[in-house]
C-alpha cells in the first residue's frame, strides 16, 4: 500500500515554547483507520495539524501521499474536524449550506455544478442528516452538529479524514454511532482515517491500529496489546 | 419628489448603496469585525481632509484613504504586530486626529464638510452616480465570484485552509470591500455612519432569518428599504439622509430583536 501520511524525525515547538513534539516518526497507509489517544497537552491536535499543513515542523519532513506536505496541492483530498469546530458565522446556517461549504475544496469559485449538488446530497445522507437539510445548526443536537461538520468534510470526497476529538460532549450513543459512521467510510470508501479521541471505548473494536502521544510517540500497535497499565489512554502518566 | 433631478440621482445612487452595504457588511459581521467599517470610515474623514488641502476631490482622496486603512488593518491583524482590535483602535484613532488637523489647516470646518461627514441628498451629480455605478457594480460582482469561497472562510476559517483556499486573500478581499463600499457610499450616507448601514441590517436580518441565503435576502431588503425611507425623510423633513438612513435601519432591528423575542415565548 502507498503511504498516505509520513512524518519523518518530524519535532515541533510553538514560536517561543518548550519542545511539543520530538523525533516523531510515523507512517499511515492509504486506506488505514488510526486511532491517536493521549493525555492532554500530549501534542495530539498538533500531531494533525502538521499533517495537514497547518503548522510546519521545526525539523524533519512531512509528505502526503508521497509528496512533501508544503508541495502537496490536492488539498480537497484533505478532510478535517478540528477540535471544539463550531460554526465561524452567528447567521442561522442550515446543514446543507455548512456542507455546500466543505464542496468548496473541489469548486470555490464558480457554480455549484450537478456533480456538486449530487456530492453534497449523498454526503448528508451518509451521515444521516439528509431529512434535517434544511434545519439551521444551532437547533440540531450536539451529536447531529457533529455529523454535519464530518458530511462537510466529506463532500469534497477526501482519502485523508482527520477528526479532532469529535466526540467531546457527545452521549455515548452517539459516539457509537459515529464510530460504526468512520467505520463504513474507511471500509467502503477506502478513506484513511486519523481519529483523535479520549473516550477511546468507542473505536478500541473497530481499530487496529492505536498511536499514543505524550511529546511523542510513546506507543504504537493493536489496541490488544497496549501495556496494562496504559489500558485507560486519557490517564497515562509514563 | 422625483420632479427633481437630484432625487432622482439619489435614489439611483441609494439602491446601489443600499445593496452593496449589507452584502459587504454580512461578511464582517460574521467575521466578528463589525467595527472595521467604522475604522476605515474614520481613515476615509482623514482623505476627505487631505483633499481639500491638496485639492482634490475628496471623493478620490476619501477612497484612496480607506483603501490604505483597509490593508494596515488587514496588515496588523494577519501579522498579530498588535491584537485585531488595538490595530483598530490604532487605526481609528489616528485616521480621526489626522483628519481634524488637516481639516483645520485646509481651513475647511464648513457644511460642505458636514455633507461628507452624515451624506446629502443634493450632492450626486451625474458623473458621481455613473462612478458610484461602475464601482458598485464591480463591487457586488467581486462577491458573487468570490461568494461560495468568502463563505466557506466564514463557516471554518481552519477547514478553508486545510482544503487550499487562499484564506489570506479573501481576507484581504473582504476588507477591500469594505473600503470601497465606504468610498461609494459616503455621499449618500456620510463616513462616519456608513458603517452602521453595513451593520445593522445583517445583525437584524439574522434574528429572524432562517439560513445563510435569507440573512443575506432580509438584509439586503433592510438595507435598500432604509436607504429608500431615509432619503425620503431627507428630502420632506430637511435633515441630512445618513442620519434617517442608520435610525431606519436602528428601528428595523428593534423590531427584529422583538420579533426573535416573541417567537422564543411561544
Ligand atoms: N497555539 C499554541 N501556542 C503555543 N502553545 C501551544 C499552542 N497550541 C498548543 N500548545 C501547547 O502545545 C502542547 C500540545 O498541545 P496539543 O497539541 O493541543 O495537545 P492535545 O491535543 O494532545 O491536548 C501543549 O503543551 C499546549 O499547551
Ligand atoms: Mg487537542
Amino acid at each position: 500500500m502507498p503511504l498516505a501520511l509520513e512524518l519523518d524525525s518530524v519535532d515541533f515547538a510553538y514560536e517561543h515554547g518548550p519542545p511539543v513534539l520530538r523525533d516523531v516518526s510515523f507512517e499511515v497507509e492509504a486506506g488505514e483507520f488510526v486511532a491517536i489517544a493521549g493525555p492532554n497537552g500530549g501534542g495530539k491536535t498538533t500531531l494533525l495539524r502538521l499533517a495537514l499543513v497547518l503548522a510546519r515542523p521545526t525539523r524533519g519532513r512531512v509528505q502526503l501521499f508521497g509528496e512533501p506536505a508544503d508541495r502537496f496541492r490536492d488539498r480537497a483530498r484533505l478532510g478535517y474536524l478540528s477540535q471544539r469546530a463550531q460554526l465561524g458565522v452567528q447567521a442561522p446556517a442550515t446543514v446543507r449550506e455548512v456542507v455546500s461549504a466543505g464542496r468548496a475544496a473541489r469548486n470555490a469559485f464558480g457554480r455549484l455544478t450537478a456533480e456538486d449538488r449530487e456530492a453534497i446530497e449523498q454526503a448528508m445522507e451518509r451521515v444521516g442528516l439528509a431529512d434535517l437539510a434544511r434545519r439551521p445548526l444551532s437547533r440540531l443536537s450536539g451529536g447531529q452538529q457533529q455529523r454535519a461538520f464530518i458530511a462537510k468534510a466529506l463532500v469534497s470526497g477526501p482519502q485523508l479524514l482527520a477528526l479532532d476529538e469529535p466526540t467531546a460532549g457527545v452521549d455515548v450513543e452517539a459516539q457509537e454511532a459515529l464510530s460504526g459512521l468512520l467505520a463504513r467510510l474507511n471500509d467502503e470508501l477506502g478513506v484513511t482515517i486519523l481519529y483523535v479521541s479520549h473516550e477511546f471505548g468507542a473505536i478500541e473494536h473497530v481499530v487496529r491500529r492505536l498511536v499514543l502521544v505524550r511529546g511523542g510517540i510513546v506507543f504504537d500497535g493493536p489496541p490488544s496489546s497496549l501495556p496494562g497499565v496504559w489500558h485507560d489512554p486519557s490517564h497515562v502518566h509514563v | 419628489m422625483f420632479e427633481f433631478e437630484f432625487m432622482r440621482l439619489a435614489f439611483a445612487a441609494g439602491a446601489i448603496v443600499g445593496l452593496l452595504a449589507p452584502v459587504v457588511g454580512f461578511f464582517l459581521v460574521q467575521r466578528q469585525m463589525s467595527l472595521i467599517g467604522d475604522g476605515i470610515g474614520h481613515v476615509a474623514f482623514a482623505g476627505v481632509a487631505a483633499g481639500y488641502l491638496i485639492g482634490v476631490s475628496p471623493v478620490w482622496t476619501a477612497l484612496v484613504a480607506a483603501i490604505v486603512g483597509a490593508a494596515a488593518i488587514e496588515w496588523l491583524r494577519a501579522h498579530r504586530t498588535a491584537a485585531g482590535d488595538q490595530a483598530l483602535a490604532l487605526v481609528f484613532y489616528s485616521g480621526i486626529a489626522g483628519g481634524v488637523v488637516l481639516i483645520s489647516a485646509a481651513g475647511a470646518l464648513n457644511a460642505n464638510l458636514f455633507a461628507y461627514l452624515f451624506g446629502s441628498i443634493l450632492t450626486v451629480t451625474r458623473a458621481e452616480l455613473l462612478r458610484i455605478a461602475l464601482l458598485g457594480l464591480g463591487a457586488l460582482l467581486l462577491v458573487a465570484i468570490l461568494l461560495r469561497a468568502l463563505l466557506a472562510v466564514a463557516i471554518d476559517e481552519e477547514g478553508a485552509r486545510v482544503s487550499g483556499l487562499p484564506v489570506a486573500f479573501l481576507n484581504g478581499a473582504v476588507s477591500m470591500l469594505a473600503a470601497l463600499t465606504i468610498g461609494i457610499s459616503m455621499r449618500i450616507v456620510g463616513i462616519l455612519l456608513i458603517a452602521a448601514l453595513m451593520v445593522l441590517p445583517v445583525i437584524a436580518a439574522q434574528r429572524v432569518a432562517w439560513s445563510l441565503r435569507s440573512t443575506m435576502g432580509l438584509s439586503i431588503s433592510i438595507g435598500l428599504g432604509s436607504v429608500l425611507a431615509g432619503l425620503t425623510a431627507s428630502y420632506y423633513l430637511n435633515m441630512p439622509p445618513g442620519g434617517a438612513i442608520v435610525l431606519t435601519a436602528a428601528a428595523t432591528f428593534v423590531v427584529a430583536a422583538g420579533l426573535e423575542t416573541l417567537r422564543r415565548r411561544v
